[in-house]
Formats: structure tokens, C-alpha cells, sequence
């Protein structure tokens, strides 16, 4: 997969081609502040709640899928479509600065 | 001669130009537990995408709304190729139900959940489940028969005019 570096918040960041982080640790609020802008998304508490929630699983290198998010308490599945429209796990993934899941549920 | 080949730089502009698909629209016709879960990973595979989707489910494929039959569907050992089992052993009493906690175990290593739990994910997501009309009154059924996240009873006509606008596609399961 091609890196490229991007700019987030004044910030140099290293991407895939499709604007995932490829290394967590360059990370911050304010570059997840940015990405989410640029998905269109306003960042509420709950969002970062949820946000927290998947950086957590990934450091665990647990698989995310939108069933075990259904199911971690953190939010509901109607919720988290209504956080993130169109595409809930593939935008609050890049939001969150990890890979895209690669999940079929 | 005027020529009228379009050039290797227009081709590519052309085809570079995809249009997103917008919609889903599934049918699901039967009620073999891998047509259904192949249906319902469409749905949700399309929602994840931001893509819209809807199921309309007739003739057998109502079993899988059905509250009674939804999570005692079964895969075929009968008259199914792709099991690789020969007939007569396919035939045996219990083949089938083994057959179907095997596929099932499976599934569920891979996180996929119960065809239960999957409606329930799939009206969450957004995802419209309608029931066909003319196949609940063949099978003689009510609605009380079927799922409360049901969003409700269509002809196939109503189900063609959900389906008007650009990006819309229709798949026969």
C-alpha cells in the first residue's frame, strides 16, 4: 500500500492512498478534529466516546466489526449510524487514525 | 474521410467517470440458510458503504422473517452440488441439520451473527425489510406471523417504485 504524507492541523502525518493513518502515534485530537471536518462530521462528546472506543480495540489488535460495536456497550448500532452517517465504521475509523476495518459485518 | 474513432485520452476520461451505485435493492426468494446470509451480507456490506438498501423477501424467503422458522433455517445436502456429499448421504436422517451446525459454527468464529441478531443489525443500519403480499397470502401468514422490525407488506409494483432513480440495483437471490 502507497504511504503519502498529508498535512492535518499543521501536523505531518503518514497516510494510505485513501486518507487512513498508517501510524497511530502521530495522532492527535486535533488531527481527528480535521479529519472529521473533512467528512462533513461536527465532533460531539459521544463521537470522541466512540472514537476512544475503537483507537482502545485496535491497541488490543482486536478486529472491529460493526456487530462487536453494536455490542461494546459504548454505543447502539441506530446511534452509531446516526454519529457517522453513511458508512459508520469505515469514517470514525479514519477519524480515529486507524486502518480501515476489514470487515464484511 | 472524416475520422470518427474517439481518441486513447477521451476514452479515459470516459471511463473514468463511475458512478456511485446509491441503492440496493435485494429479493430474496428462498429460504437456504446461505442464500439468506449471502442476502443479508449484501444488505449490510451496502450500508457500511453509505449505500442504501432495502429486502423484499417473497416466496420462501419469508421463512426468513418468520419468527418461528427465522433461526431454524438449513443449508441443502440434497440436490447441492457444491456440498460435495453424495446423494444417498446427503439423504441420511440428521445430515442436514449437521451439515447446518457446522456452516453455522463457522460463521460464528467469523463474528457473523444469528440470522435473528442479523435483522435486528440490519433495521439498525437503516436497512428497509419488507415482506412480499402476494407470497403471505399464499403461505397464508399475518403479520403478527413475522418480525416487529418489519417495515411493512408490498406488492412487487410498490417494491419497483422504491427502486426509481439513478443507482438504483436490483438483485435476485
Amino acid at each position: 500500500m502507497e504511504t503519502m504524507e498529508k498535512i492535518y492541523a499543521g501536523i505531518n502525518v503518514d497516510c494510505n492512498e485513501e486518507g487512513y493513518l498508517t501510524n497511530l502515534d502521530q495522532w492527535n485530537t486535533a488531527v481527528g478534529l480535521e479529519i472529521a471536518k473533512n467528512e462533513g462530521i461536527g465532533m460531539t462528546d459521544k463521537h470522541w466516546e466512540v472514537i476512544a472506543y475503537l483507537q482502545d480495540q485496535y491497541k488490543k489488535e482486536i478486529p472491529l466489526s460493526i456487530r462487536k460495536v453494536g455490542k461494546s456497550g459504548v454505543v447502539s448500532i441506530k446511534e452509531f449510524y446516526e454519529l457517522f452517517p453513511n458508512g459508520p465504521l469505515k469514517i470514525s475509523s479514519k477519524i480515529a487514525g486507524i486502518p480501515k476495518p476489514v470487515s464484511c459485518i | 474521410m472524416e475520422n470518427t474513432l474517439i481518441s486513447p485520452k477521451e476514452k479515459l476520461v470516459k471511463s473514468e467517470e463511475k458512478k456511485p451505485i446509491k441503492k440496493m435493492m435485494l429479493i430474496l426468494s428462498k429460504a437456504t440458510i446461505d442464500n439468506v446470509y449471502a442476502c443479508f451480507i449484501l444488505a449490510n456490506g451496502a450500508r457500511m458503504e453509505g449505500i442504501e438498501s432495502e429486502i423484499f423477501f417473497t416466496f420462501f424467503g419469508l421463512e426468513a422473517i418468520q419468527k418461528k422458522k427465522l433461526e431454524h433455517l438449513h443449508v441443502a445436502t440434497v440436490g447441492n452440488p457444491a456440498m460435495h456429499i453424495p446423494t444417498m448421504l446427503g439423504g441420511l436422517p440428521g445430515m442436514e441439520s449437521l451439515a447446518t451446525k457446522m456452516m453455522k459454527s463457522e460463521m460464528e468464529k467469523l463474528d457473523i451473527p444469528p440470522v435473528g441478531e442479523f435483522l435486528e443489525i440490519l433495521a439498525a443500519s437503516g436497512t428497509k425489510l419488507w415482506a412480499c403480499k402476494l407470497a403471505m397470502e399464499m403461505f397464508h401468514l399475518e403479520k403478527e406471523n413475522l418480525i416487529d422490525d418489519l417495515d411493512g407488506v408490498l406488492t412487487v409494483g410498490d417494491f419497483y417504485n422504491r427502486a426509481k432513480g439513478d443507482g438504483t440495483h436490483l438483485l435476485f437471490i
